[in-house]
């Protein structure tokens, strides 16, 4: 494997609160294009991993090299300008703000933020307006022509699958390197589960080069949309392969299941 | 619930939806205009009393008929038009009360609240920052300019910037404790800087403690404000109608800067620091930024009424500006619809003009309003007059 083709590297990735360990010594591989599933038991540091990556948390120790710069003293806006993009797992939409406005806030690095701009230019502003919401729309209507017609509803109408499409949205308009999904699925039924991962993997038909970390406990997602698999558990990298070496796994299965 | 029985009205059913809503908006501000220059007229308390009653079964009913949401959406597919019927029915009021100085300046009044409660609506409506030293940074717009025009030759115009500017300066400061807070701890904050900002002004003698100081007044080109215009064929104007106008100005330009703030990405970063920081932070929007911005820029419109404010009065003092008067502001902004300009409006007119009229209540007022917001908040959270979706282009750029 050469090193251009990798795009997240983590080496020694450790977050400590207080006396415990949440992450210990994690060592993590993303290439380019590449989907990687995250398993593990409740609590055992798969979300702590998502917040140190993206600068909610800081790194206790270790580093991250992230298209060749090294991220782990990034504060959570400055990895998001670097090209990675979460959705969270108890789903954080404003609510209150409209399909359009939500999504618009993930493009923050796009917009042109200046007082003279927005507030004396207005010509201007509209063809950027316009621009910016026929974009919005195309990437809306690769999840659900539905949802294209709806862009002014605010979002706290849509039912738990469109919240999470439009998260996902969210994350998607500003073009990021890589996409963080943690628990899409969280909330939802098995038809809506296999709903989204269908949307997720005609993303990926759409941007070949864009690689995905997803946290997830259903196994069936696991199988169809993943490259390959690592399982944490207390914080330690456990076992890493393609989705049947990891469910074979027999640390794997004492992890879930218990020792018989 | 009976939403359109207006649309029912033979006549009427004729027009199209659009212009149906453009009748009833303009209808609305007409009777507004007609009610208000009633009511400001009314001296008897009996009156006053009829008046309000009438004033909350007319709105009550035609909101029961459906009257109401083509008002609404008047002002929002005409919005030029209705903006501009609503500032001929302020000059309508000032016409016909151009001889009498309390009525005038009462609308002052209203006209320079709006114009702070727009900088609390940058603050509280679109970033959550909750400032309740409202009345303080009125304050040191107020003392800017009564310093300024008694010891500098500064022009005028350029005081009341200067107002606004030393209340943004001060208010820099300030938040720089909030940005290390979350939540609604800028409360706390402003609330020690209320206090702290009258102890100041009390102590102070070159400010003229507790008794306060003279003002100087408004003047463009060379025309001085405090004096009534009278012209040979007996035509008479108070001097307040000089204040009412300017204030009425800056009012305009400060709504639509407000209203283009509010359409605009900025608007939109602002609502996002608001409803989740941390969402936010993810999405690369600096969170300190912000804050400083929409903080400092409510500010800039507070004190700029302020100064205005302490020329039109004449004469200043730390009662002016206590933390009682903060709350009223806020009162103002909660009342009338978190983040909607147009609540203020309303909001203003009834909280400044109600106890003047009803000087009985005078005493209760702090009671009533009291009553009043928590009524509000109870059945209708969002205020009288709640903000509505974001537009960015008004009129034709929304689709829906």
């Amino acid at each position: 494997m050469s090193t251009s083709d990798v795009l997240l590297s983590c080496e020694g990735v450790t977050r400590r609160f207080g006396g415990l360990v949440a992450l210990d010594q994690l060592d993590l591989e993303v290439k380019r294009g590449d989907i990687l599933g995250f398993l593990g038991p409740n609590g055992s540091g798969k979300t702590t991993f998502f917040n140190v990556l993206t600068g909610i948390y800081d790194f206790s120790d270790g580093q991250a090299h992230f298209a060749g710069e090294n991220i782990s003293k990034h504060s959570a806006q400055a990895v998001y300008r670097a090209g990675i993009a979460r959705t969270f797992q108890r789903s954080r939409m404003c609510l209150s703000l409209s399909l359009f406005d939500n999504i618009m806030v993930g493009n923050h690095k796009h917009l042109n933020l200046g007082l003279g701009f927005n507030l004396f230019r207005r010509g201007a502003f509209a063809r950027d307006y316009e621009q910016r919401y026929e974009q919005a729309r195309e990437l809306v209507r690769v999840f659900s022509p539905n949802l294209a017609d709806r862009m002014s509803e605010a979002v706290g109408g849509f039912p738990m699958l469109d919240r999470r499409r439009i998260e996902i949205c969210r994350a998607l308009i500003s073009q990021p390197k890589l996409l963080l999904l943690d628990e899409p699925s969280a909330g939802m039924t098995h038809e809506e589960t296999h709903q989204l991962m269908g949307d997720i993997l005609s993303v990926r038909e759409h941007t070949p080069e864009l690689s995905i970390i997803i946290i997830e406990h259903e196994m069936s997602v696991m199988e169809r949309i993943t490259d390959h698999c690592a399982v944490l558990n207390f914080g330690k990298k456990i076992c890493e392969g393609t989705y049947q070496d990891v469910v074979n796994n027999p640390q794997v299965r004492e992890a879930y299941l218990g020792i018989e | 619930m009976q939403p359109n029985l207006i649309s029912r009205i033979p006549v009427l059913c004729r027009l199209s939806e659009s212009a149906l809503s453009l009748v009833a908006g303009l209808l609305g501000a007409l009777l507004t205009t007609g009610f208000a220059i009633w009511f400001l007229k009314a001296e008897n308390e009996y009156v006053i009393g009829f008046l309000v009653a009438l004033a909350v079964a007319v709105t009550l009913s035609v909101s029961r008929l459906g009257g109401l949401d083509h008002v609404g959406r008047a002002f929002k597919e005409h919005e030029k038009l209705m903006n501009g019927a609503a500032v001929c029915g302020v000059l309508a009021l000032a016409a016909v009360f151009r001889e009498d100085h309390f009525t005038l300046l009462m609308i002052s009044i209203v006209l320079l609240y709006m114009l702070a409660g727009l900088g609390l609506t940058i603050q509280f409506g679109y970033l959550g920052l909750v400032n309740l030293s409202g009345a303080s940074f009125l304050g040191v717009g107020a003392y800017t300019s009564a310093v300024l025009l008694a010891h500098t030759a500064v022009p005028p115009l350029l005081v009341l910037v200067s107002g606004g500017v030393m209340s943004a300066l001060v208010g820099c400061l300030l938040v720089l404790p909030v940005l290390r807070t979350k939540g609604h701890y800028s409360a706390v904050v402003t609330i020690a800087f209320a206090i702290l900002f009258m102890s100041f002004l009390q102590v102070n003698d070159t400010l003229g403690g507790p008794q306060g100081l003279a003002t100087g007044e408004m003047a463009l080109f060379g025309w001085g404000f405090n004096t009534g215009v009278e012209l040979e064929n007996g035509f008479y104007a108070s001097f307040y109608l000089n204040y009412l106008l300017l204030a009425l100005t800056l009012l305009v330009i400060a709504f639509a800067l407000v209203k283009r703030l509010e359409r605009s990405w900025i608007g939109l970063s602002m609502d996002a620091v608001r409803l989740d920081e941390t969402a936010a932070a993810c999405y690369g929007l600096s969170i300190a930024r912000w804050k400083v911005v929409g903080f400092t820029l409510g500010n800039f419109l507070i004190g700029m009424a302020g100064a205005l404010y302490a020329m039109m009065l004449g004469f200043i003092a730390p009662a002016n500006f206590s933390f009682g008067d903060s709350l009223i502001l806020v009162s103002i902004v909660l009342l009338g619809g978190i983040g909607n300009p147009w609540g203020l409006a309303v909001a203003a007119a009834i909280v400044v003009i109600l106890p003047e009229k009803l000087q009985m209540i005078q005493e209760y007022r702090f009671l009533l309003f009291a009553g009043l917001v928590v009524l509000v908040l109870l059945f209708r959270p969002d205020g009288l007059l709640p903000r509505g979706m974001r537009t960015y282009i008004p009129g034709g750029g929304a689709r829906s």
